[in-house]
């Protein structure tokens, strides 16, 4: 219920929203559960295994119950924490998890048969048959146990990843981050002040009390006013920052639209890197529950979530309210209910020695052993000695101390140090380089700790800015944290640890009798800990419990290990931007309108799109586009966008030194205005990358790589160039994007060429020449992929489009036009080159028959290895042809005919095929054991995916054109 | 013969959206120069008749229209002139394998926050610094020419990727002005 | 994870390209003892503790950096240009 004057919603702006088919009021401000329980809706969810009725048990994002799905016009988010969600106009949520509705929920059937679900129930249970696991049980369990569901639609929300960079990042924005934020913004540091919450303040917007002589809620508004006045510090709000990272690196999850209606491009969440010079964890601590019989209603709650419900969103989430707690700050929260006119029916210290002295009954030495109360809590038994009372109640606020929240300095592997006076694990020092655990989190209970160690931690990094500063310290409350550990009242029946996983202290127990001892093993044998809310509510008191179960003490039993994220982070914002045009550049030839002009279609190599084919009218598959353009390049002439392929531009005196180190051959005797075929190794003796270089002056070479290498080969040459001989006259760079290059290849080519040229140029084979054409200098080579004669026209890539557009319109005149991919795959096969299909990085020069081109007289890359036994020899698979009749396959193995085909016969397998037009018959290159002495053998080409059985003709890799004649023509 | 129509990357497209423009931008020849062992002074004495001198690691300098911005060890890449004859250089000509954008306004470092890992803040990047990093996936060369502009090289068979990217940043960013604490 | 380039200065991993250990420098000289070979192609260390790397700023300066680092604690102690280094 509401209660007037309290809390810090706008109840001048009511907002509308519904859940699970139901309209519902709250202000601007609420939370989905503040509203919710403003509404008196106690039962929000079912739990995961028992679909036992739960209520919103937190007000943070620790929140194990209310989770809900919140439905969006184009997506369904499961499991959003209902203490997370803030209302908005037109908000649409629903229960999760449940079969039929939340108060009928027909699986709560489980709860009946609890006894034979405890933990580990389907290891044992479910064991044979075999075969009814994947098929019956477990999508059976899947339906029964679990979490909220997806639209099965696509996500089309927006998601946003940005990087951001400060002196000083302040995590959380209680009195310990507030006074960090205030001392480092103060002293000019750039600073980032980010808050999970949507509002600053932390707990002293919950607990009140007073600091520097203002009313708590009255300083944080002057300090966030001061800070939002700083340039120099960021506040963001609704950021919750979820990993520590190497070197000061920190993940955050902003919700930014989360909060609003959708709106087009407005991202839902953002996913920050933040780098930080220091970083301050402000992260307070949160209240533990207490486990006694039945805890798990709705209505009991945290005591600080009822303090904050109150304070914060004017909100009681009981009429008649009982507080079961250990310390002395939990008497605040019956101190506020009662100061707002809300009963509190009793006070329930288990502490002997604790106050009796307050404005309602209070039982001390007492404990709360059970409740009722069907879908939400009616009243409870209290034990008081040997006495057992009855209390009418509708919300128990329980508290059984605080753990500090040391998830992030737990990130870098950092072990946390278990502090017997705070019953609590606190952070290891310098667990994070650069990281401070302030206030709570440090384990500083009061708003005074948490001032001074905010303010002294700031100064400390600001200190070692170089900065300095002085900040006053303000005054406020110190209360000790007198506590005495009650991590579960003695009793038989079921008392909820993990609530979100339905862990039970029995659960626990039975995890150690079984022989799972190991707070890891204990973790993953009963699922304690491994819910969305990752145990924050549970972890300590299950291992408590452990430790008793067990008979060791708590420090020894050990916490399971803290790792991003801290909260839930969605899949959308990690990989944010990654989708679609976002999922890696694309890089379009300058011949690409002009392709797409012709219908060709795009097949992406590497980054690249290159076109695959150029249709005709009449044309219905591809095939029968890329067996005209293999004869018309055959017969006449045809023009190919080859810019892909990688330039490299090389200059100095030792330029030919550097090629005859990384290349096998020599490139120091070649004739300047000649071009040479050169074989790259790396240094395991293995094929790197093959192409040709020209030499274009004395101390001038234009290297190509391949299309698919260019980029492994740069890093390769920086790699040899620094490392073994930077001190050569020698520098290169990339110009591959520099020039637009186009083969022209066929009987016709030089024909088609020369009419482009200002002067023609008889170029002899394997020669360069630069060229003007329309005005522009390029370069002509003349080098063939093709077999044919044939040409590579460059010019620089401003003009890439036009002379694409005017070849191949010429060409076409003479019979000829542009020829794609597929075709270009088929003619290099008839010829027998080879492309990284062939070179994959498994074979050597000698399996592609180049053994000859590593030369003898010279040092290079891969020499010393390529030389070694088992590099080369008849053992080895050779690169061989292969001519068929039927449809092969590349992919297959090959096998002698009449042998079984089997692991061990593989006689060695196929890289390349394609029908030959020219040849009229399936060729392929693959490699075969001992191959090039098998020329004119049959062998059995088996491809079991494609369902291929077909004998074929070992071949010699050349078919067209053994000679060379027709390039050299 | 042929005439041979030039064309840029983009075709000179520009955007203005929020308070950023981004537009492709034409910087005139673009030319390497890596210096070779032995050749600093040399080099040192041709970019001295333009004014110029080989600049520090992460900065560019501006004279008179012509540019040198730092690429990498003993390498500079001279922009909007053509380049004289450098002795101990390796030149190399690089006009046609960038293209530029350019992006500017109060907004301009919100909208490269979304794409580039660097610390863009003035103080940590002054009017002046030349910076060899990534705009998402793609290799960029990021000049800081204004307090409140950049301009940005990348590939230029990656342009339209580059102009996708910043799109998306600039409208994300301009969605966002107005979601305040 | 964040490397110092000498010359480009503090940035995120993304830019490098990782390659494997300093072994890598020590290339055998031609007709070197079939061992050495074999240390600088297949012998590594796989310590806990202090390592030395190599590092290519793919993204960046295209240098290749020889990282000192420690594989337990992730503290980074120095980082060298491969083409400067002292022999």
């Amino acid at each position: 219920m509401r209660v007037d004057g309290k809390g810090l919603i706008d109840r001048t702006k009511p907002v509308r929203f519904r859940f699970d088919g139901k309209d519902y009021a709250g202000y601007k401000g609420d939370t989905l559960a503040s509203a919710l329980l403003a509404n008196d809706v106690r039962l929000v969810g079912r739990s995961f295994k028992y679909h036992r009725p739960r209520g919103v048990l937190t007000a943070g994002s620790e929140e194990p119950n209310a989770l809900v799905e919140v439905l969006g016009p184009s997506n369904q988010t499961p499991n959003v924490r209902a203490t997370m969600q803030e209302v908005f106009e037109g908000l649409v949520a629903q229960s999760q998890n449940r079969l039929g509705s939340l108060r009928f929920d027909l699986l709560a059937v489980n709860d009946y048969v609890s006894p034979f679900l405890s933990a580990g129930f389907y290891y044992k249970t479910f064991m044979w048959p075999r075969a009814f696991w994947e098929g019956l049980y477990e999508p059976i369990i899947r339906r029964a146990a679990g979490l909220g569901s997806l639209s099965g639609k696509h996500d089309e929300g927006t998601y946003e990843k940005a990087f951001a960079f400060c002196d000083v990042l302040v995590i959380g924005s209680g009195p310990a981050g507030l006074m960090a934020a205030l001392t480092a913004g103060r002293s000019g540091a750039d600073v980032i002040l980010a808050e999970e919450s949507h509002v600053l303040g932390g707990r002293l917007l919950s607990d009140g009390g007073t600091v520097g002589g203002m009313a708590a809620g009255d300083w944080v508004a002057q300090v966030v006013a001061e800070l939002l006045a700083m340039p120099n510090v960021r506040i963001m709000a609704r950021t919750a920052v979820t990993g520590a990272y190497d070197h000061g690196t920190y993940g955050a999850l902003e919700r930014v639209g989360l909060h609003k209606p959708a709106r087009p491009n407005l991202p839902r969440e953002c996913f920050w890197r933040i780098v930080a010079k220091h970083a301050v964890l402000a992260s307070g601590a949160l209240e533990r529950p207490v486990g006694f019989e039945n805890n798990d209603r709705p209505g009991i709650m945290m005591a600080s979530a009822v303090r904050t419900y109150l304070n914060r969103y004017g909100v009681s989430p009981g009429k008649r309210v009982t507080l079961f707690a250990n310390t002395d700050q939990a008497r605040g929260v019956a101190r506020d209910l009662m100061a707002a006119g809300v009963s509190v029916a009793a006070i329930i210290d288990p502490r002997p020695d604790a106050s009796a002295v307050e404005d309602c009954p209070v039982h001390v030495g007492a404990v709360v052993i059970g409740s009722r109360g069907r879908l939400g809590l009616s009243g409870i038994q209290v034990r008081k000695g040997s006495e057992t009372i009855e209390i009418e109640t509708d919300c128990l606020a329980m508290s059984g101390g605080w753990n500090p929240t040391i998830h992030l300095t737990c990130h870098m592997n950092g072990r946390p140090r278990w502090n017997e006076d705070l019953a609590a694990f606190v952070p290891m020092e310098g667990a994070v380089p650069g990281l401070v655990a302030v206030g709570a989190a440090n384990g500083s209970m009061s708003t005074h700790g948490a001032l001074v160690t905010g303010h002294a931690a700031a100064l400390n990094a600001v200190e070692a800015l170089g900065r300095k500063v002085s900040v006053p310290l303000p005054e406020a409350e110190d209360m000790p944290y007198r506590l005495k550990a009650l991590w579960a009242v003695e009793g038989k029946g079921r008392a909820w640890l993990d609530f979100a996983n339905d862990v039970t202290t029995k659960d626990v127990k039975l995890a150690a009798q079984e022989g799972f001892r190991s707070v890891e093993h204990m973790k993953r044998y009963t699922t304690q800990g491994m819910a969305p809310d990752q145990g924050k509510t549970s972890n300590v008191a299950a291992l408590a419990v452990l430790a008793d179960a067990t008979g060791r003490g708590i420090a020894e039993t050990g916490v399971t290990t803290f790792r991003p994220p801290y909260v839930p982070v969605s899949i959308a914002a990690m990989g944010a931007g990654g989708r679609g045009e976002g999922f890696a550049p694309q890089r379009f030839l300058t011949s690409d309108q002009a392709s797409r002009d012709r219908g060709a279609p795009m097949i992406e190599a590497g980054l690249w799109y290159r076109p695959s084919y150029f249709p005709k009218p009449g044309e219905t598959t591809w095939r029968e586009a890329c067996d005209r353009e293999v004869n018309m390049v055959r017969q006449a002439v045809g023009v190919a966008d080859v810019s892909t392929l990688g330039k490299i531009d090389i200059q100095g005196r030792d330029a030919g030194r550097f090629l005859d180190f990384v290349y096998t051959n020599t490139f120091s005797t070649l004739p300047v205005g000649r071009v040479r075929y050169g074989l790259m190794l790396r240094e395991d003796g293995l094929v790197l990358d093959d192409g040709t270089s020209a030499r274009l002056g004395e101390n001038h070479y234009l290297m190509t790589t391949t299309t698919a290498a260019a980029g492994l080969v740069m890093r390769h040459m920086d790699f040899v160039h620094q490392a073994f001989c930077a001190d050569w006259q020698v520098r290169f760079i990339s110009v591959t994007e520099s020039w637009a290059q186009f083969a022209v290849a066929g009987p016709k080519a030089r024909a088609l060429v020369n009419s482009f040229l200002e002067v023609p140029v008889e170029l002899p084979f394997m020669g360069v020449a630069p060229v003007r054409i329309g005005g522009v200098d390029g370069r002509l080579f003349r080098i063939s992929f093709s077999g044919e004669e044939g040409y590579e026209l460059a010019v620089p890539t401003r003009y890439g489009e036009a002379l694409f557009r005017d070849l191949v319109a010429r060409a076409e005149t003479m019979g000829g036009g542009p020829y794609g991919m597929e075709a270009l795959n088929v003619l290099r096969i008839e010829k027998g080159f080879i492309t990284h299909a062939e070179i994959h990085g498994r074979v050597t020069a000698h399996d592609i028959g180049l053994e000859k081109m590593v030369a003898s007289r010279k040092d290079c890359i891969g020499k010393a290895a390529a030389t070694r036994p088992g590099m080369w020899g008849p053992e080895r698979e050779q690169l061989v042809g292969l001519r068929a009749a039927a449809p092969i396959s590349a992919g297959a193995h090959l096998f002698v005919p009449g042998t079984e085909v089997h692991r061990e016969t593989d006689q060695g397998y196929v890289t390349s095929v394609g029908w030959s037009p020219t040849l009229g018959a399936w060729l392929g290159l693959g490699f075969l054991k001992d191959g090039r002495a098998r020329l004119g053998q049959k062998v059995r080409l088996v491809d079991h995916l494609r369902g291929l059985d077909v004998i074929c003709e070992v071949c010699h890799p050349v078919f067209h054109d053994p000679e060379g004649e027709k390039l050299r023509a | 013969m042929p005439e041979l129509i030039a064309k840029s990357a983009l075709e000179g497209r520009s955007l203005n959206l929020g308070g950023v423009s981004l537009a492709e931008v034409d910087v005139g020849p673009i030319t390497s120069v890596a210096v070779l062992p032995g050749g600093a002074k040399t080099v040192a004495r041709g970019l001295k008749a333009l004014g110029l001198a080989m600049p520090e690691p992460n900065t560019f300098v501006e004279k008179k229209g012509l540019r040198i911005v730092w690429t990498g060890r003993e390498q500079a890449f001279l922009i909007g002139a053509e380049s004289p004859v450098l002795e101990g250089a390796a030149v190399t000509d690089q006009s046609d394998g960038w293209a530029v954008l350019s992006l500017s306004g109060p907004a301009a470092a919100d909208v490269l926050a979304r794409l580039v890992p660097m610390d863009l803040r003035i103080v940590a990047c002054p009017v002046g610094t030349a910076l060899r990093s990534q705009l998402n996936h793609m290799n960029a060369v990021i000049l800081r020419t204004g307090d409140y502009a950049f301009e940005i090289m990348v590939f230029r068979s990656m342009a339209r990727t580059a102009w996708h990217e910043l799109e998306t940043a600039t409208h994300m960013v301009a969605a966002r002005a107005g979601v305040k604490i | 994870m964040r490397l110092t380039c000498p010359l480009c200065g503090d940035r995120d991993r993304r830019e490098f390209y990782y390659y494997g250990a300093e072994d890598y420098l020590h290339r055998p000289a031609e007709g070197a003892p079939l061992a050495d070979l074999d240390n600088y192609l297949h012998l590594r260390d796989n310590p806990a503790g202090v390592t030395k790397d190599l590092w290519y700023h793919e993204a960046g300066c295209s240098q290749w950096l020889l990282v000192t680092r420690n594989t337990v604690t992730h503290e980074i102690s120095g980082v060298e240009l491969v083409a400067g280094r002292k022999a």
